[in-house]
């Protein structure tokens, strides 16, 4: 699909310059994308290395533990089907704090490890169990405390104030959080109905 | 309500450097060698996002460049409208839960638009959005992938719909902060 949605940006915007008469103006901007990639990713490395940096001190000091340790309940909560003490628990726990804290690279994995020991516990291994679908829900909307990424890109857009992103953020990602979970409640609802 | 927010974002980056500082240095972890030792792999990390950034910022400038963004935002403008959303935001809304790079191109395209710029009402908003919600397409078929899963039921469903509320979500909080959009 991104196949598809990459060329019909490049198509339709080649055709519209084509009778606009702004073929001039497209060619630079093929230019100007390619410097302006390379200058993106340049502007995040400010962000991301003060927060990895920060969330390695977290990791050994132990916060990170911790905060696994407080979303204990939340857990119990949210995965009524897997037992507090089996091993998924620590995965789902764990890549739930790495979402908040935005770990985007420790989080993957510790995701994917959380699915492979729910396929344990999955007595129908080509279909999704419950605690799976509400991983999903909580991994595609999650908390998040600092988007580091878009302060960097508005640090180098010239911002007079990049962070005021911050509270918004927090905002919409709480909503998008207590949505995904009252979804996947009314889902789950719904097709254990239909199976019974 | 707006005062919340603002304080929120003014605060909340010192604070969490303030307490996981304090909390390091508590427990006795060598803080300053551990955050070099940690913010080493920060460089790694952004350099390997050049090509994808150069292969999206490329293909969204010629879009924008050609003037077939603003085709495609004047005729999506009635829907816009409709749904509260300035329409200059939904090519990236739509672009969102497939690629973050994409969105992340749109997002910087609408920084450079003068038009709008990054503290501008749309650009306040397109960056809570790149923000605020995250790719379900591909996180969906990552983690099913992995472990073989082919029937996933409702779980697209639950990320796309959440994605919506993000979207809702991201609306309301730029109306408490700055006021509704100027010139709705």
């Amino acid at each position: 699909m991104i196949d598809l949605i990459w060329l019909m940006l490049f198509l339709s915007g080649i055709v519209t310059a084509a009778f606009t008469g702004r073929m001039q103006a497209v060619a630079q901007a093929v230019l100007g994308g390619a410097e302006s990639g390379v200058a993106l990713a340049i502007a995040l490395i400010s962000m991301v290395s003060l927060w990895l940096g920060l969330m390695r001190i977290a990791e050994l000091a132990g916060l990170v533990r911790l905060m696994t340790n407080w979303l204990r309940p939340v857990g119990r909560f949210l995965y009524p089907s897997v037992p507090p003490d089996h091993p998924a628990m620590g995965s789902i726990l764990a890549n739930m704090a790495a979402n908040i804290l935005g770990l985007g690279n420790a989080a993957t994995p510790l995701g994917l490890k959380a699915m492979q020991e729910l396929q344990t516990l999955n007595g129908d291994k080509d279909t999704a169990s419950d605690a799976m679908c509400t991983l999903l829900a909580i991994n595609t909307a999650s908390i998040t405390l600092i988007p580091t990424t878009v302060i960097a890109v508005r640090m180098q857009s010239h911002s007079a104030d990049p962070t005021s992103i911050v509270g918004t953020t927090l905002f919409a990602t709480c909503i998008g959080t207590v949505a995904a979970i009252v979804f996947d409640r009314l889902f789950r609802a719904w097709s254990s109905r239909r199976r019974a | 309500m707006q005062q919340v927010l603002s304080t929120v974002s003014a605060w909340l980056l010192p604070v969490l450097v303030a307490a996981v500082l304090v909390a390091g240095y508590a427990r006795r972890v060598p803080i300053y060698n551990a955050f070099v030792e940690g913010a080493k792999a920060g460089f790694g990390t952004s350099i390997r996002l050049i090509p994808h950034l150069v292969a999206m910022m490329v293909a969204v400038q010629v879009f924008s460049a050609s003037g077939a963004m603003d085709l495609v935002v004047r005729a999506l403008a009635p829907a816009a409208h409709w749904l509260h959303l300035p329409p200059q935001v939904v090519p990236m809304a739509l672009l969102r839960p497939i690629s973050s790079t994409g969105s992340l191109a749109f997002l910087k395209d609408i920084f450079q638009n003068p038009r709008f710029g990054p503290d501008s009402w749309v650009g306040q908003l397109a960056s809570t959005l790149q923000a605020a919600s995250d790719t379900t397409l591909y996180v969906i078929t990552v983690y099913f992938g992995s472990v073989g899963i082919k029937n996933i039921r409702y779980a697209l469903k639950v990320g796309l719909l959440a994605d919506v509320a993000s979207v809702v979500g991201s609306v309301i909080a730029v109306r408490i902060l700055l006021g509704p959009m100027p010139g709705s």
